[in-house]
């Protein structure tokens, strides 16, 4: 796959499709760092949706336990529904630490060359 | 204290501050009129805002009178079931950050197709992604026209038709004026008084409770019509497992398909800062829907379930009830102004990126084959705009007493279906062919639009009829899988060399930017391959 994909961006191409030289040397390192950036989204991807549809399902099929009074005024429910919240906030902040840490200088690195 | 006939409505103050709001978007326009000289100002701002301004507008295009005046009084009337919506509404942004944003932001100019076209055929992926914006962008403005006449009318006793003409008029002006760049500094004013006006209303109601609320929410479900089961799920909003998580697919992955949203990210000026964007809107559209469960469950114990129902039905005044029954007319003045901007500033996001979907995916790059001179392109981007804020008045006043929420959720689910599936393969998968793409997004938008006819949402609510030949209220669970199969199956019966080559290209410029690759254009416009 990776040789298949190496020639099809060769330098020999011509038309709109043409990439110079020196963007060329950086490809493996280039691939390497698009597989991380799609593994890195696809997990949190997967991480908010167990999360959301954890909390979708329970309202559909476990209506009594989150109807349920923790104390007054306080279901299960609501403190589920809240924590849904924060870890939407919570996976936003991990992708941006990871984006800002790693893969930002990486680019920059790739850019200049 | 009040007169029922007075609840809810603000009267002159209400008038002074709503012509204020006309008179400072105007103004907005004007001075943004002076900015607003090539299609880039005009579709991109230049890609002169900020992170934390596009952030800001961003929260602002999210944060509709539906959020605000629909989920406050959903809220208010079946307590915990309004959560549902509102949680259902933030976690499609993470979505947004993790798959789209930074692509977007560095393969397309203007629109999504944009992204979807860049290693396509441009015409056949054009003008099926531009149909399925537009379908968007239509069903969104005639939920979101609706909405606003009837609030008007409600607020301040301007009759529908005239209600729904100012909107539309206001909000076409200010397009044709100052674009995208009106439209931005429009959201972001609107969003810091929302926010604000929100965070008011929540920060007072609790000072009633001593600041606690638990004390609150104790209080309201006392006073509520369902006792204590206003605290848990009930059966208003999901009705079994398959409605369930249906609407949870269409609401998740519908926003990462709304045009007005993805436009946005071309308006900052590198990825760093698109993330930076969607990162501070989460935060400030998460802290809303929470002061939106504060309001909601303070309107259920300050002004009663059955005031909000007698004011309107479907409980949209609970909001403003609440600010009424809190700091009297003037603050209800304010709070009505402020629901007006909302409107007037969703509205104005949606017919600019249905503009741009005319102007710029189907006249620019499929009629003129990506060659028009700038100034045409200008030119016929204001004549779209026009266009489509006269269809946003007529659809307005000829749908008038429609149920909206039907609009909201087919505008979600054609989002999910036609657009998302479509942008992430397009983006994520080297194989994917222009046959997928066509084949994807017009599958998605068709099975979506079907079944919502065939749902009990149109078939019971608006038609009348007794029975609905598809069960489920949101279409999501069986389009959008079907849109994703559509475009596997004809990309995998095609072969299309040319886009498999440019994948390495895209590639590259999704993470590097264009900058480092200078030789060819951002959107190809004639390729070799177009006949």
């Amino acid at each position: 796959m990776a040789d298949e994909r190496s020639t099809a961006g060769s330098p020999s191409t011509d038309g709109p499709g043409a990439v110079s030289r020196e963007i060329l040397e950086h490809e493996p390192e280039l691939e390497e760092l698009m597989r991380r950036r799609f593994k890195v989204g696809a997990v949190l991807t997967a991480v908010m949706l167990v999360v959301y549809f954890g909390f979708i399902l329970m309202i559909a099929f476990a209506k009594g336990s989150l109807d349920k009074l923790l104390t007054d005024g306080l279901s299960w429910g609501m403190v589920i529904g809240v924590f849904v919240i924060l870890a939407t906030w919570a996976v936003t902040f991990i992708y941006v630490r990871w984006a800002n840490r790693d893969y930002e200088p990486e680019v920059q690195r790739l850019r200049r060359g | 204290m009040y007169i029922a006939q007075d609840l809810g409505k603000p009267g002159a103050v209400g008038i002074v501050f709503f012509f204020v709001f006309v008179v400072v978007a105007i103004g907005v326009a004007y001075w943004a009129a002076r900015r607003t000289r090539t299609t880039e100002q005009f579709y991109a701002a230049g890609h002169s805002i900020t992170g934390v301004q596009n952030g800001f507008a961003l929260a602002g295009d999210y944060m509709s009178a539906a959020s605000f005046l629909g989920i406050a009084g959903l809220v208010a009337l079946f307590g915990f079931d309004g959560l549902i919506y509102s949680i259902g509404f933030l976690v499609g942004w993470p979505i947004v950050l993790f798959l789209i944003a930074e692509p977007l932001r560095n393969l397309g100019k203007y629109t999504f197709t944009d992204v979807v076209a860049f290693r396509l055929r441009q015409r056949p992926v054009r003008i099926a992604a531009g149909i399925g914006t537009l379908c968007v962008v239509i069903f969104y403005l005639i939920a979101q026209m609706v909405g606003a006449g009837a609030l008007i009318d409600l607020m301040f006793g301007i009759d529908y038709s005239v209600a729904v003409v100012i909107v539309g008029v206001v909000m076409t002006s200010m397009l044709l004026l100052g674009g995208m760049i009106a439209t931005t500094w429009v959201q972001i004013i609107k969003a810091v008084l929302l926010l604000g006006g929100a965070l008011v209303i929540a920060v007072w109601t609790l000072s009633e409770f001593g600041l606690n609320p638990l004390d609150l929410f104790d209080d309201a479900a006392g006073r509520a019509e369902a006792g204590e089961e206003v605290l848990g799920p009930g059966d208003q909003i999901v009705k079994n497992a398959p409605d369930a998580i249906s609407l949870g697919l269409a609401l998740m992955f519908g926003t990462a398909g709304l045009p007005h949203i993805l436009m946005r990210f071309y308006t900052v000026p590198d990825t760093a800062a698109a993330r930076a964007s969607v990162t501070l809107a989460t935060i400030l559209i998460g802290f809303f829907y929470l002061m939106t469960f504060i309001l909601g469950f303070g309107a259920m114990a300050l002004v009663g379930q059955g005031t909000i129902t007698d004011v309107e039905e479907a409980g949209n005044m609970a909001a403003p009830l609440l600010a009424q029954e809190l700091g009297g007319d003037v603050f209800l003045g304010f709070i009505a102004a402020v629901a007006f901007a909302t409107i007037l500033a969703v509205v104005a996001g949606l017919t600019l990126a249905g503009a741009a979907a005319l102007s710029h995916d189907l006249w620019t790059n499929t009629v003129r084959g990506g060659e028009a001179p700038e100034r045409e392109q200008l030119r016929v981007a204001r004549i779209a705009t026009i266009i489509l804020g006269a269809a946003a008045i007529g659809l307005g006043i000829a749908m008038k007493g429609q149920n909206v929420a039907f609009m909201v959720g087919l505008a979600f689910a054609i989002a999910a279906s036609a657009n998302f599936p479509a942008l992430v393969m397009s983006i994520y998968w080297r194989r994917f062919t222009t046959a997928g793409a066509v084949t994807s997004i017009l599958l998605g938008a068709i099975s979506a639009v079907v079944l919502i006819y065939l749902s009990p949402t149109f078939q019971e609510d608006v038609l009348g009829n007794e029975d609905a030949p598809f069960g489920l209220g949101n279409p999501a669970i069986i389009s959008m899988p079907l849109a994703f199969l559509g475009g596997i199956v004809a990309s995998l019966l095609t072969r299309e060399t040319d886009a498999e080559r440019k994948f390495l290209e895209a590639e590259r410029q999704i993470h590097l930017g264009a900058a480092v690759t200078p030789a060819p254009e951002r959107t190809p416009a004639a390729l070799p391959a177009e006949r």
